[in-house]
């Protein structure tokens, strides 16, 4: 009955996205207002149509009905509720729903935007947003349908299938397989679901841009609707990889947070673009310029996002994300394919249209720090394209299978980085129109000398390691700048209105919380670069057997292995737990208790390392599956991981940044006469 | 057609001017990276051959090779008192469409595992055993061979298809 309702209406959806594709041409077509009107309101029902598909999914997911296949495959009686409903994105069919209804939400809203502030553009968002409904539609109703059911054949054969073949009957398990231990981790709470909606949000964007060059229009209309839109996604993005990043370290046991394995690396690609994007476009709308590099670069971006969908669906990466290899890479590919040669040509129609009302005059212009900072970002996702599909690129032409790996990335982005870093530690201290580089050196100097004391103080201090001293004093001298930078407005509007300064520090950030906005981002990338060294330079590790009391050394820490316990839990996980302390200078600062949790059903081990967190380093320690594991002894892996939390405290920063920069400005009295 | 375009803000001409240096800027930046990768493919980059492939090239040897196998759970063993772990792999086909034709990977590296007449090639691995280092899972080593014929692996990486995502209906 479920089964029938959810199939019923998801064909129902798909059949009412392709309508609103056909009735928003065919209105523009013949002036229609009638048809544009019904393509509008067909769009907006996909919504709450495809929330019901969810609902019923999810309930079947809860419920335990193991005779579809679906729900066999992802959830179990074994898994807590939480998880068995997380199991909607488990797998490849229930993701690309859930990636479908996302995605009508998200278009519901756009087209409602685009019919109030810019009504032409209306029939165009519908045909962009619903042709790439359609598309995932396509896919979850033909190709790989969540709601298939198990079914035996009278040879005894078991399929799955939407109808019931002839002679067959339903099966029903009494339990289904459920995710895979790893999974199981409040982690594929939020992960997932962070990324899809980051993917999803740069579709409306693209939608606007789209929209924009098929009515013609030359300003920067489409970009006052897009940036909003552009920004949320690439927060989302970002939490996203962040989240994946976070549970990695958590769980896995590997002491690290990112392994350049290509499914990140395909995740990461249209969060760079997207970083080219959220910069690039605030120049548009300030300065008239980059009109035709904004409009690639969405296109870029949206391209890029369905790129890697199929990257790691299609099967043709090596990556622990082992998602099975599916038929469903090439219909992705052949719809990158439309939409890369429709939007080409739709640039290429409107190309004089789109030209630049301003021009760059200086080499020290802020205008040139945002170009030289979308080159670089290009250059970024050029190399990690570069990267993941060179197997795939000197198998065809050089019939030869090259590969990367870890050093490789680290190698070629690593100046690209620091390039960024060094830039984003310049930006403050430009002015639009022009810069002088006089003025620039007489701005700096201050800052440069002040961050000097942070080399100065780890030479005395600490081992030589002058890799790691210059990356943290390219880091201390970007802090110093945009601290003196903020500091000196808020100084001068203190001393100006004669204000307090933590009042004077509120008003200045509400005053310009774009750029203000813009400015705690830049902090927080600052931290997250401080976790980053203090991983790549600074991390120590050791793998030692101890005895019961005896201890393990590392970077002045510790590690104690006071007692070992094995336990099973009633749903049959064998628990092995060991009871370790760690002290430093002969005081004991913390009790941890890494663990194996063994699935024996899935044959199967998952690490939980025991962490001793602090903002200064992390202690990680890991225990490590082998005999002898006994009471009397037992094998450790400890990591020391400095300044590892910066890393997740900058993201958090990097959020709050980009919160405080979305908000939208109170308009002003011209500019409000102007919108309407 | 759709509407004509509001003429008026037509942007002024712009005069001549020298060779853009922004353009320049750009590209010297750009052949710059270029080269950066291009010398960091050749310093890093591994050719991906399958284990049988590897048997035939004894000219690849000295060379950093990334090869795929399935594991033997068996034979995965701990060096006491080291973070040295030991395991052995057989081959299993490289082409995707030979894999599909064999009835899917899954299947693939189950009848690998299982050939009594297949040729293991020994693994040499440094670090914590991951956790999906298991019997029938593929294996993924990027290293270099020993004079002893063994493989050392600097880097391991394992896939699990059959318990991952598309577990057979049985």
């Amino acid at each position: 009955m479920s089964a029938s309702l959810g199939l019923g209406i998801l064909v129902l959806t798909l059949i009412i996205s392709l309508y609103a594709v056909g009735a928003a041409i065919a209105g523009t077509r013949m002036h229609s207002a009638q048809l544009i009107d019904s393509a509008r309101l067909a769009t907006t029902i996909t919504f709450p149509l495809l929330t019901v598909v969810i609902l019923i999914m999810v309930y079947l997911l809860a419920t335990g009905h193991f005779e579809f296949a679906y729900v066999y495959r992802q959830a179990s009686l074994q898994m807590p509720l939480y998880l068995n409903i997380t199991a909607l994105w488990g797998g490849q069919s229930g993701s690309l729903l859930f990636w479908a209804w996302l995605l009508s939400g998200a278009s519901a809203i756009a087209v409602r935007q685009a019919w109030k502030h810019e009504k032409p553009f209306t029939p165009w968002v519908v045909v962009v947003t619903m042709f790439t409904l359609a598309f995932f539609l396509l896919i979850v109703t033909f190709v790989d349908n969540p709601f298939a059911r198990i079914w035996a054949l009278s040879d005894g054969q078991v399929v799955q299938s939407m109808i019931q073949p002839a002679g067959s009957f339903l099966i029903y398990p009494p339990n289904g397989l459920g995710l895979n231990p790893l999974l199981r981790d409040p982690g594929m709470v939020f992960h997932p679901p962070m990324l899809y909606l980051g993917f999803v949000g740069f579709v409306i964007p693209f939608s606007f841009a789209m929209a924009a060059l098929v009515t013609g229009r030359s300003d920067s209309a489409w970009l006052r609707l897009a940036s909003k839109w552009a920004l949320v996604a690439w927060v989302f993005l970002g939490i996203g990889l962040v989240l994946g990043s976070r549970w990695a370290y958590t769980v896995l046991g590997w002491g690290g947070y990112w392994g350049w394995d290509p499914v990140e690396v395909a995740a990461l690609i249209p969060w760079l673009t997207g970083t080219a994007f959220v910069h690039s476009m605030s120049i548009q709308e300030k300065r008239h310029i980059f009109k035709r590099w904004n409009i690639a670069l969405i296109v870029l971006t949206f391209c890029l996002v369905i790129f890697s969908t199929f990257l790691t669906r299609s099967g043709i990466l090596d990556s622990v994300h082992a998602f099975t290899q599916s038929s469903i890479g090439p219909m992705f590919f052949g719809f990158i394919c439309i939409v890369f040669i429709a939007s080409l040509g739709l640039i290429l129609w409107r190309w004089k249209l789109l030209e630049s009302e301003g021009k760059m005059e200086s080499f020290f212009s802020r205008e040139s720090a945002f170009l030289f900072n979308n080159l670089l970002f290009v250059l970024l996702t050029l190399i990690c394209l570069t990267g993941i599909l060179l197997p795939v690129m000197s198998d065809l032409f050089n019939s030869t299978k090259l590969t990367v790996g870890p050093a490789w990335y680290k190698q070629t982005t690593g100046p690209v980085f620091a390039a960024l870093l060094l830039l984003m530690g310049i930006v403050p201290l430009t002015a639009w129109g022009s810069t002088a580089a006089k003025s620039l050196g007489k701005k700096i100097w201050k800052p440069a000398v002040v961050s000097l004391l942070v080399p100065l103080i780890l030479i005395l201090t600490t081992a030589l390691n002058w890799a790691g001293i210059l990356a943290l004093w390219l880091l201390s001298l970007i802090t110093a700048v945009t601290l003196f930078d903020y500091g000196n407005a808020v100084f001068l509007r203190a001393r100006g209105q004669d204000e307090d300064i933590l009042v004077a520090l509120a008003k200045v950030t509400a005053r310009d919380h774009h750029r203000y906005g813009g400015y705690i981002v830049h902090i927080g990338i600052v931290m997250i670069a401080l976790g980053v060294v203090g991983i790549e330079f600074y991390q120590a590790q050791t793998q030692v057997t101890v005895g019961l009391n005896s201890s393990i050394n590392l970077e002045g820490f510790q590690v104690t292995y006071k007692n070992l316990t094995e336990s099973a839990t009633a749903d049959g996980v064998d628990i092995a737990r060991a009871d370790v302390t760690v002290s430093r200078n002969g005081k004991t600062i913390a009790a941890l208790s890494p663990r194996r949790d063994y699935y024996p059903l899935y044959q199967q081990s998952v690490t939980v390392p025991g962490v001793y967190s602090s903002l200064a380093e992390d202690l990680y320690v890991v225990l490590v599956d082998w005999q002898p594991i006994s009471a009397d002894a037992a094998t450790f892996h400890v990591y020391y991981n400095p300044l590892i939390n910066w890393f997740w405290i900058g993201s958090v920063v990097m959020v709050l940044g980009s919160i405080l920069a979305y908000i939208p400005s109170r308009p002003k009295a011209g500019e409000k006469k102007e919108e309407q | 057609m759709v509407e004509e375009v509001p003429k008026g803000n037509t942007p002024k001409p712009l005069t001549k001017t020298k060779p853009n240096k922004f353009i320049i800027g750009g590209l010297l930046i750009f052949v710059a990276t270029s080269i950066l990768v291009a010398i960091s493919i050749k310093g890093n980059a591994q050719y991906y051959l399958t284990i049988d492939e590897l048997r035939v090239s004894p000219e690849k040897w000295n060379q950093n090779l990334r090869i795929s196998g399935v594991v033997l759970g068996d034979t995965i063993r701990l060096v006491p008192g080291s973070d040295e772990i030991t395991f052995q792999v057989v081959n299993i086909p490289g082409d995707m469409n030979t894999i599909e034709a064999m009835g899917g990977i899954a299947a693939v590296l189950h009848q690998a595992a299982t050939d009594p007449k297949a040729m293991p090639l020994t693994i040499i691995y440094h670090g914590v055993k991951p956790d999906l280092l298991k019997d029938e899972a593929q294996a993924i080593m990027t290293g270099r061979m020993q004079p002893d014929g063994t493989f050392l692996a600097g880097e391991l990486l394992l896939k699990c298809p059959s318990k991952y995502q598309e577990a057979p209906l049985n």
